[in-house]
């Protein structure tokens, strides 16, 4: 594509980003606001920080879902990478179209119809409903993420390193750990990133497959929500907001870390 | 392990690449596959007042018996229920207009975003596509909620329309397809810009150039060049919002009124307020089936994409 941007491109670029970051500072500010009422400015305060700290039922519901999204997002991030590598490495295995279509379909696939697919097989199994099914839950459909998010490092991935490996005699799996592994690892760190933050995120999954003693932060937001706008919600999305930013950014700088680490590994061997 | 010695075969068969298939391949069967199979077969049973509420239930100490008593129980009337009522057909009808029309107006709205994108220079590009991602990083839920702050009667929006002098009283935009659209404009941008931004970057400048050396004017060039070679992403990026949007439930749900629902508010009403699984399923089946064309597709380019490479 030809580089250089018309004053066209520049303005719907500029446009297109307004569009998505203006409702979100505008909840960031808000957040600050002194006024009880939600939609007066009141001058600048943190007051509403203060009251989420006396809100419990909220810090419990932040707790569960942070451990929630933790473990789903390992190990969704370990299936996840597994399904990358069978989709890219294995060759053309036995009812490897069927296997494709079940890592794919849950991409786009309505999540109401995920959660209650899931809800019923909880109940079939006859399975107390709480903060492990959500947590298989979670796994299950974030797992599809990380594999196409690894998928893509894997298909650009020079093969020969690990050819290397086994030729001078690394088992596969050894080969895969110790020369595959660290290479992708930036694709690997994005996927459990981004496997995290849709677990902190789901609200339609977890309402399904929850329990008593296990509500979820979304699903408490949810429940204020719909009661009207609370100036309290906006401080806790605020803070999320924050968490998942700084995430972003530090991803992103192992990422160039490790991209550096690279250029200066071929600068030497070379 | 013991295929080591091996130059490189392309069928290697260790035990170990065999695990690498079958672990994802039998979770994925487990909470992906099952769980439907589950789904099927509870819409085909009848609401019952019990634990759990539907009747029968497979009682496989009962052996051969018992499977012959519950195939005998199962029954379509769940089916004959959608087909019936009215009020279903018109909550399907109206989750595909809205996925339908959303899906344009994302194109509409996603393209010159892509496009300009695609034309920046290259170190621009990948921080251009990362402030693109990252409000998709951001909660969902937030980003919805952000919206119900601005479209409230005495939001921001209307104190904008107000002091501008272009409206004399505010208007009502929260509980209107205006807000439903917006909703889903605004969560569903990045997965539209994504897949266009990808086919855009990859294509060739210089038969744009070919094409006005010939005396082409640009409006046409773009739209016999750019548009169909762009036409990989458009499709994947329709139906990567198209899908999800015809389930939608949050957005209609916080933003929309109530006088029709999507199909997706239906499914949820059923379920957690009128506990009526069969139905609850069978709506899904339903749903699942019309948009199974769709998803057939979305696979298909899915693996030409990794094929391709």
């Amino acid at each position: 594509m030809r580089r250089g941007l018309s004053a066209f491109n520049v303005t719907s670029i500029a446009l297109g980003l307004a569009f998505l970051y203006l409702p979100i500072a505008i909840l960031v500010i808000y957040s600050f606001n002194a006024s009880r009422l939600v939609t007066v400015w009141g001058g600048w305060s943190t007051r509403w920080y203060v009251a989420l700290l006396h809100d419990s039922a909220m810090l419990d519901a932040a707790w569960t879902s942070l451990r929630i999204a933790f473990l789903s997002a390992t190990a969704a991030t370990v299936l996840g990478t597994l399904a990358a590598a069978a989709l890219v490495r294995a060759g053309r295995f036995h009812g490897r179209t069927a296997f494709s279509a079940m890592v794919y379909a849950p991409l786009v696939m309505p999540e109401i119809i995920t959660g209650l697919s899931l809800l019923l097989l909880f109940v079939a199994l006859d399975a107390d409903r709480g903060f492990w099914t959500v947590t298989l839950a979670h796994t299950t459909v974030t797992m599809c993420f990380v594999t196409i998010v690894v998928q893509s490092r894997l298909l650009s991935f020079d093969t020969s390193l690990e050819e290397a490996a086994m030729d001078l005699g690394a088992p596969p799996l050894r080969a895969f750990l110790t020369v595959t592994l660290p290479l992708i690892f930036p694709a690997v760190a994005a996927g459990w990133m981004l496997a995290f933050t849709l677990s902190l995120d789901d609200l339609v999954i977890a309402s399904f497959t929850t329990g008593p003693g296990a509500t979820t932060l979304p699903i408490r937001i949810y429940s204020e929500v719909r009661l009207g706008v609370k100036p309290e919600i906006n401080a806790i999305c605020t803070i999320m907001i924050a968490v998942v930013a700084l995430g972003v950014v530090a991803a992103a700088l192992i990422g160039k870390r490790t991209e550096l680490a690279r250029v200066g590994a071929d600068g030497r061997g070379g | 392990m013991s295929e080591t010695g091996q130059q490189r075969p392309p069928q290697r068969r260790s035990w170990g690449s065999r695990l690498v298939v079958l672990v994802p391949a039998l979770w994925l069967a487990a909470f992906f596959l099952v769980p439907f199979l589950i789904v099927l077969k509870i819409s085909l049973s009848q609401t019952a007042i019990a634990q759990p509420p539907y009747l029968p239930v497979l009682d496989l100490a009962a052996g051969w018996q018992g499977f012959r008593e519950f195939i005998a129980g199962l029954s379509l009337e769940s089916y004959a229920m959608l087909a019936s009522d009215s009020l279903y057909l018109a909550s399907y009808l109206r989750s595909l207009e809205i996925a339908a029309l959303s899906t344009m107006m994302l194109l509409l709205v996603g393209y010159p975003i892509a496009y300009g994108i695609a034309r920046a220079p290259r170190r621009a590009q990948t921080v251009l596509v990362m402030l693109i991602v990252l409000p998709f990083l951001t909660a969902f839920l937030i980003r919805i909620y952000a919206w119900i702050n601005i479209l409230q009667r005495d939001g921001l929006l209307n104190d904008m329309l107000l002091a501008l002098g272009l409206v004399r009283e505010p208007l009502t935009w929260l509980s209107t397809d205006t807000a439903i659209y917006i909703g889903i404009v605004y969560s569903y941008l990045p997965f539209m810009v994504l897949p266009l931004y990808a086919s855009l970057e990859r294509m060739d400048e210089t038969l744009l150039e070919a094409a006005a050396d010939l005396g082409c004017p640009w409006w046409k060039a773009f739209w016999l060049v750019t548009v169909p070679l762009s036409l990989p992403g458009v499709i994947a990026g329709a139906l990567l919002c198209f899908i999800p949007i015809a389930g939608e439930f949050v957005i209609p749900d916080l933003l929309g009124g109530s006088d029709t629902l999507m199909i997706g508010q239906t499914l949820w009403t059923e379920f957690f307020a009128n506990k009526d699984w069969p139905v609850a399923s069978a709506v899904a089946v339903a749903l699942l089936l019309i948009l199974l064309v769709p998803i057939v597709i979305y696979q298909h380019l899915q693996m030409r994409a990794l094929e391709d490479r």
